[in-house]
């Protein structure tokens, strides 16, 4: 049994995860945790008997394309019959032999509800290729191979991609779908003073909203900019940090940032470039460099800040968009453009 | 320029997975100041920067960067690179300084996307 004349080549179990590594996991590494076996098994699994004969085997590899199948005796799974002993059987010039003659007889199996990772670590540490799957009561309900777990990682890396697709496309779809004479969407989000761990998070929705709500890239992005920048002036500069408001309308959206102190004394200074209020601490995080507002107002078409000190300060932002860049479905809108260009002539 | 003849120009070691190495990047940009980034950056840059704090992965996705490189060796913290990852930004961090990075890229053809003020 040891000497199958076939080399399959070294091992290769170069994915020692360490506890350092451990916090670099991808999301195909997540789904090797997140899929279960049975999610990404050939199912059912071809199986053969112990009397039957290699040549038998031989037929079924080639016309069913596998290389392996478990061998089964009334319901039981009693071994496994791979292509290198299939290959042992055709050196020995001994292909009438039975299956039982040439099986694998110890058999590590799989249960179908354990992740995908568990499967993994056996193709890794062993020259094993395909592992037979096994229910809770230990009845074969399938095979899987290192080709299905990609098979299967692919297809939910797609899966992860059409949901997105969906989610843009439904969004994209609310405001055709709600009549009123003016919709808006409002997105609210509290901003705690000092949580620079958080620091961006709000203005990360607030982006991938837009974008889901048909936004271009280009809107996305100048409205990111403001409202990241006015998010970590609620963390830096507020007494108790603030609210986020976005009222999102398809022809502007309008973003609000309102907090109770302590307030700006000199708008004019504090628009100046470089004119900065930050401690160190801020500075070493990349932000307090006095370019803030002046930042915003290049991103925005209208920006509006009015403060008191020791009351607070509303600081709005607003874009307009143009009649190509409008928000929600762009297909009604530019077929009513063009019956109006119609109408008007 | 793809990101994978980048990673070879800055030798660089990859801190996060699941993108695609032939990401096209159409010019760099050196800055540590995350402010200087949100205003000069253009779209699709590659950035490279020393400073490693979570806010360079958000200012990043906010100022649509395709990649970061931090440079002289540092490394962000665990939570910053699961951010990434989160966000599909792929960062990289080199052992070269600033300056020898930047002239690397500059001579194998990378433009510039840093709009002057």
């Amino acid at each position: 049994m040891t000497q199958t004349g076939v080399n399959e080549g070294p091992i290769r179990a170069d994915r020692v995860i360490t506890d350092g590594a451990a916090g670099l996991i991808t999301r195909v590494e997540e789904l090797a945790y997140e899929l279960k076996i049975g999610e990404v098994m050939t199912s059912p699994a071809r199986t053969v008997t112990p009397d039957m004969r290699m040549s038998d085997v031989l037929a079924l590899f080639r016309d069913a394309k596998v290389s392996g199948a478990p061998v089964m005796a009334n319901g039981e799974l009693v071994g496994i019959v791979s292509i290198a002993d299939l290959i042992r059987a055709l050196q020995e010039n001994n292909t009438a032999a039975a299956v039982s003659e040439y099986m694998t007889m110890q058999v590590t199996t799989l249960e179908a509800s354990s992740p995908v990772i568990e499967a993994l670590k056996i193709f890794a540490a062993t020259k094993v290729g395909r592992l037979p799957v096994v229910d809770q009561a230990g009845r074969l309900v399938g095979i899987i191979t290192k080709g299905d777990i990609t098979r299967g990682v692919l297809r939910a890396l797609e899966y992860d991609y059409q949901e997105e697709e969906v989610r843009k496309y439904r969004a994209r779809h609310l405001f055709e779908d709600i009549v009123s004479d003016r919709t808006s969407l409002t997105l609210r989000y509290k901003i705690k003073q000092g949580d620079f761990a958080h620091g961006g998070n709000a203005s990360s929705h607030i982006k991938r909203a837009l974008v889901r709500l048909g936004a271009s890239p280009q809107i996305a992005r100048r409205c990111g900019i403001a409202i990241y920048e006015a998010e970590m002036n609620l963390i830096i500069h507020t007494t108790h940090g603030g609210t986020i408001r976005v009222e999102i309308e398809p022809h502007q959206i309008v973003m609000e940032t309102i907090d109770d102190g302590p307030g700006i004394e000199d708008i004019d200074l504090a628009m100046t470039p470089g004119y900065s209020t930050a401690p160190d601490s801020v500075r070493e995080l990349g932000f307090g460099a006095g370019m803030g507002l002046k930042n915003i107002q290049r991103c925005v078409d209208d920006m509006y800040l009015d403060s008191t000190v020791g009351r607070g300060t509303r600081l709005e932002m607003r874009i307009f968009l143009k009649p190509d860049e409008q928000l929600g479905d762009p297909n009604p809108s530019a077929e009513r453009a063009g019956r109006n260009g119609g109408a008007s002539q | 320029m793809e990101l994978e003849q980048i990673i070879q120009l800055v030798e660089g070691e990859v801190l996060t997975g699941g993108f695609d190495m032939s990401r096209q990047v159409k010019g760099g940009c050196g800055a540590d100041l995350m402010s200087d980034v949100l205003a000069y950056i253009g779209p699709g840059a590659l950035l490279l920067t020393g400073l490693c704090s979570a806010q360079v992965v958000r200012t990043a996705q906010m100022a649509d960067v395709a990649a970061i490189v931090f440079v002289r060796g540092k490394r962000p913290s665990l939570d910053t690179i699961a951010l990434a990852n989160q966000e599909r930004i792929p960062l990289i961090t080199s052992a070269h300084g600033m300056f020898e990075l930047c002239g690397r890229l500059h001579q194998a053809g990378l433009r510039s996307l840093e709009t002057p003020a």
